[in-house]
């Protein structure tokens, strides 16, 4: 509980980069001074409007019932124990469930006011929009410079292509890392360094929102700290959202989250995930509305 | 033994099999007939092994002893001639080299093209592109005459009509390769793991797009391999030509494949081979040498390409 | 204060963004070209089937069904068209070439699998792929060369008739063999590296010699696996050509004995559709009765093949 209150203090302690009103994330212009909570009710900018969404593989639900809100220039973390759906929810908001013939997504998404899923939406246009980092990093096989160029080329972006990789590099806090060897394979960098490239590569293309699906899970602590540096410089330009198992990074960096949780059926045949609490994260982790949400974030139950 | 327990499972079938005959020979047979009978076996199938080893040297020592003779650098200069002394197979390896080349500008588009869409954009649930995948295992089976009275058919004769020409030859022996280049083109493509792609549309890249700068780059080493394994396969191949009228007395070097008469150099062995003269049964070993050279040499590149250019994921 | 921080709730043209530039007729035409690619697979069988139909059933016409399949005598030029000369003749080849090819594949293979280190594995696995890729003139040249005159050197007098003449289908058979090892062999070793480990350890650690887990663990489990290559090997020799051309000759024989020349289906089609005889006859349309023959024959085999090695993945997957 202490460590929380230090947190938050030292993050309205820091030196911001921008204007108060970038600090927490709240675009609407009221400044926030320290220990003082926003108000309920303040319009904030939605990203994402989600309501009654649920995802089916082959029939089965594989998430259920997901009302949720992504506000602009916030990370938005989605946590809970594993086979709760989370992977499967984020994959909804850039249609990369399209990918999967047995996939159905049901309900309402809405991405700045309009149907995702619309009839004339064309996912690819979406995806330009919306990007996304994996848990595995996956550079491709080519080099660091054209991991980075490979996006703004095929989506034939203007302008001078050594300034736009540079550019991505720096703001995805790896430029002095590997800026004397641009032309080398990208699978001769460390794990932490392959992930970085991966975020600076979405950046590269510029989108509007960042996805991350664990993208510290397969790294070591120094990297994922470097990460969650990363994230929280980029949340001044990007809506970002976040898969985590991990509960305290959540805590650190987020400022909403929901918490799902695994629900079986009857018979005990079919389980899906489905959301109990959505909230300030500082409320999630220091007094969460529901008892389940309590028993995850105190370490009670998986 | 009791018939209580009944294994459920192939996989627990073969076990409880394989512990009940370890046990009985365990209990039951005498320590050193069983380790006399091992030996026995160990010897009979290292013998086989070399039987198939032996048999490959032979032909091969067969060939060389037979050819080596008419071994000389007339053989790569001078064409056919009826003079055995002064023949060469100049115009036979002159119409291989035509063939081949006519087989790689169909097969590499046609192969790549078919392994892409099946690996990337169809859809396996639908009974088309199964269909399609059982005729593409099927034609790889098709004994390789039956590729020559199709030829005949319908290249030769039929609606394309191009008579007893060397774009028939490629075109006959660019379908009895196809099927291989496919099935190669396919587990190179395959090979490439799903996050690489995934990664590419992420950013907001087609299918296409995905296919031509990520998925093909990574792919090209495999499929090069398996090309150059087909056209190994189409260089040796004698019995579809023989039907489309590879001629084997032809003197003039191949210029146009759309006229004139052709040969190759398997159909020119061939018909050397059989006859009784022993000056032409030579000629034919040497023949055989510079085809197995020509082979050797194809292979070991591919082998180069495969280890040089292998991406490890 | 930036324009971002008034509560803009769309950004201009957002549905624009979100729609594509084009309807994506690239696209399209890219994936109509590629299935066309893959559907000429579908083409060429029937083309094949086409070819040989068409003829195969005006030679029908003229020829009855019982006439072809049931009489011995096969002698176009003089209206006999009994085809079980050249069917006896390939069969003739093929099984003798089978009982030499399959000890020696499946003793390779077993070798390969479960005794060979991973040095001798490295160099005898590419030697026998290297023997597959012997064009068949070569193997047919070393017959005519080497096997033929050495059956004729050892062999056991009047054995079966004597020693064999010339063209015979024992060497032919023997050459087909040899050409069709590989396939068993490499085949079956891979159907028996896939048995999982776990079933030969259990085994071993019960006390079993390498014998007896290699007869009756890895063998029987391995099984649809190995039949699937015989019967892939029988589908090869079957179609093979040039070495029964120029090993077995081309003198149709309603025979099984080794020593005899015979002449196999895919003989008679090699020389009979680039001699002289004119199209549009009855002769002329032997051969496509004979390939069709042939064509029904392999795909039978292929199609069983293929069953058979899709059950041995299914096994262990």
């Amino acid at each position: 509980m202490t460590e929380h209150v230090t947190e938050q203090q030292r993050r309205t302690d820091e030196p911001s980069a921008g204007p108060a009103e970038h600090r927490r994330g709240l675009s609407h212009g009221i400044a926030v001074t320290e220990g003082e909570r926003p108000q309920k009710g303040v319009t904030r900018d939605k990203v994402f409007e989600l309501v009654d969404v649920a995802v089916l593989y082959g029939g089965k639900p594989a998430v259920r019932d997901i009302s949720l809100d992504v506000y602009r220039n916030n990370i938005t973390a989605l946590i809970g124990p594993s086979g709760c759906g989370k992977s499967t929810l984020i994959r909804c908001f850039n249609r990369m469930n399209d990918l999967i013939p047995s996939a159905e997504v049901q309900g309402q998404i809405l991405y700045h006011g309009e149907d995702l899923y619309g009839p004339k939406v064309d996912p690819v246009q979406a995806r330009k929009l919306i990007g996304m980092v994996f848990q595995k990093p996956n550079p491709f096989p080519k080099s660091i410079y054209d991991n980075i160029a490979f996006g703004p080329r095929t989506l034939g972006m203007k302008g001078d292509m050594d300034e736009i990789v540079e550019r991505a590099l720096r703001r995805g806090a790896l430029w002095d890392e590997v800026k004397d060897r641009l032309h080398d394979n990208a699978y001769g960098m460390s794990g932490g360094q392959q992930q970085r490239l991966c975020i600076a590569r979405c950046i590269a293309v510029e989108p509007d929102v960042i996805l991350m699906d664990e993208p510290c899970s397969a790294l070591d602590p120094i990297s994922t700290g470097k990460i969650e540096d990363l994230m929280l410089e980029l949340k001044d330009d990007y809506s970002i959202v976040i898969v985590t198992h991990n509960m305290q990074q959540a805590a650190r960096i987020s400022d909403m989250t929901a918490f799902l949780i695994v629900e079986l059926d009857a018979d005990e045949q079919n389980r899906w995930g489905r959301i109990i609490e959505y909230d300030e994260t500082e409320k999630i982790f220091t007094n969460p509305s529901d008892k389940r949400t309590e028993d995850y974030v105190t370490g009670k139950v998986g | 033994m009791s018939d209580e327990f009944e294994p459920r499972t192939e996989r627990a079938r073969l076990a409880v099999a394989g512990a009940r005959s370890a046990t009985m020979a365990a209990l039951h047979d005498r320590p050193t007939g069983e380790a006399v009978r091992s030996l026995i076996f160990q010897a009979l199938i290292m013998f086989a092994v070399s039987i198939a080893l032996i048999g490959l040297a032979a032909l091969l020592i067969d060939a060389f002893v037979e050819g080596e003779g008419s071994l000389s650098l007339n053989l790569l200069t001078e064409p056919t001639s009826r003079d055995a002394d002064n023949a060469g197979f100049r115009t036979a390896i002159l119409g291989s080299l035509w063939l081949i080349g006519g087989v790689v500008l169909l097969v590499v588009p046609l192969g790549v093209g078919a392994a892409i869409y099946l690996e990337e954009y169809a859809n396996r649930e639908r009974w088309w592109n199964r269909l399609i995948e059982l005729n593409i295992q099927n034609l790889a089976g098709v004994p390789s005459i039956v590729y020559g009275i199709l030829g005949l058919a319908f290249i030769v004769r039929g609606p394309l009509d191009l008579g007893f020409v060397l774009a028939a030859g490629s075109m006959t022996l660019a379908l009895l390769v196809l099927p291989t280049v496919i099935i190669a083109a396919r587990e190179a493509i395959r090979a490439v793991p799903p996050s690489i792609r995934e990664g590419s549309m992420a950013l907001g890249a087609t299918q296409w797009q995905t296919v031509r700068h990520q998925v093909l780059p990574a792919a090209v080493p495999g499929i090069l391999t398996g090309v150059i394994l087909a056209i190994s396969r189409a260089f040796g191949e004698a019995a579809p030509l023989l039907l489309l009228g590879a001629a084997t007395f032809v003197t003039a070097d191949p210029s146009d494949p759309f006229s004139g008469d052709f040969t190759a150099l398997p159909v020119l062995i061939f018909e050397q081979a059989k006859q009784a003269q022993s000056e032409l049964r030579e000629l034919a070993a040497a023949g055989i040498i510079v085809m197995l050279a020509v082979l050797l040499a194809m292979n070991s590149f591919a082998i180069w390409l495969r280890n040089r250019y292998e991406q490890r994921w | 204060m930036e324009a971002r921080d008034i509560g803009v709730s769309s950004p201009v043209g957002l549905s624009s963004r979100l729609e594509a530039p084009s309807r994506r007729w690239g696209e399209k035409a890219i994936f109509a070209a590629l299935a066309v690619c893959a559907a000429l697979s579908v083409i060429t069988t029937t083309a094949i089937v086409i070819s040989l139909l068409g003829p195969a059933f005006g030679f029908f016409q003229e020829v009855s069904p019982g006439d072809f399949f049931l009489k011995s005598e096969w002698a176009p030029a003089q209206e006999l068209f009994g085809v079980l000369p050249l069917v006896l003749g390939t069969l003739s080849v093929v099984l003798w070439g089978l009982l030499f090819a399959i000890p020696i594949g499946l003793g390779a293979a077993i070798y390969l699998s479960e005794y060979a280190g991973p040095r001798v594995r490295k160099i005898v696995k590419p030697v026998l792929e290297v023997l597959a890729g012997i064009p068949t003139v070569a193997i047919g040249f070393f017959g005519v060369s080497l096997v033929t005159p050495l059956l004729q050197d050892i062999w056991p007098g009047e054995f079966l008739g004597g020693p064999p003449g010339f063209f015979n289908a024992g060497a032919a058979a023997l050459c087909v063999g040899l050409m069709i090892v590989p396939i068993i062999s490499s085949i079956s070793d891979d159907a028996m590296r896939s048995v999982p480990a776990g079933l030969r350890e259990g085994a071993y650690a019960l006390g079993a010699g390498k014998m007896r887990v290699a007869l009756r663990v890895v063998f029987p489990a391995a099984l649809s696996g190995t039949v699937a290559s015989i019967v892939l090997a029988f589908s090869r020799a079957v179609g093979e050509t040039m070495i029964v051309i120029l090993v077995a000759g081309n003198t149709p024989n309603l025979t099984l004995n080794p020593v005899e020349p015979i002449q196999a289906m895919t003989a008679y089609i090699g020389v009979t559709a680039t001699g002289d005889i004119a199209t549009g006859t009855i002769e002329y349309d032997t051969v496509f009765a004979v390939g069709a023959l042939l064509f029904v024959i392999t795909l039978v085999a292929n199609l069983i093949s293929i069953r058979l090695v899709r059950r041995y993945r299914e096994a262990y997957e």
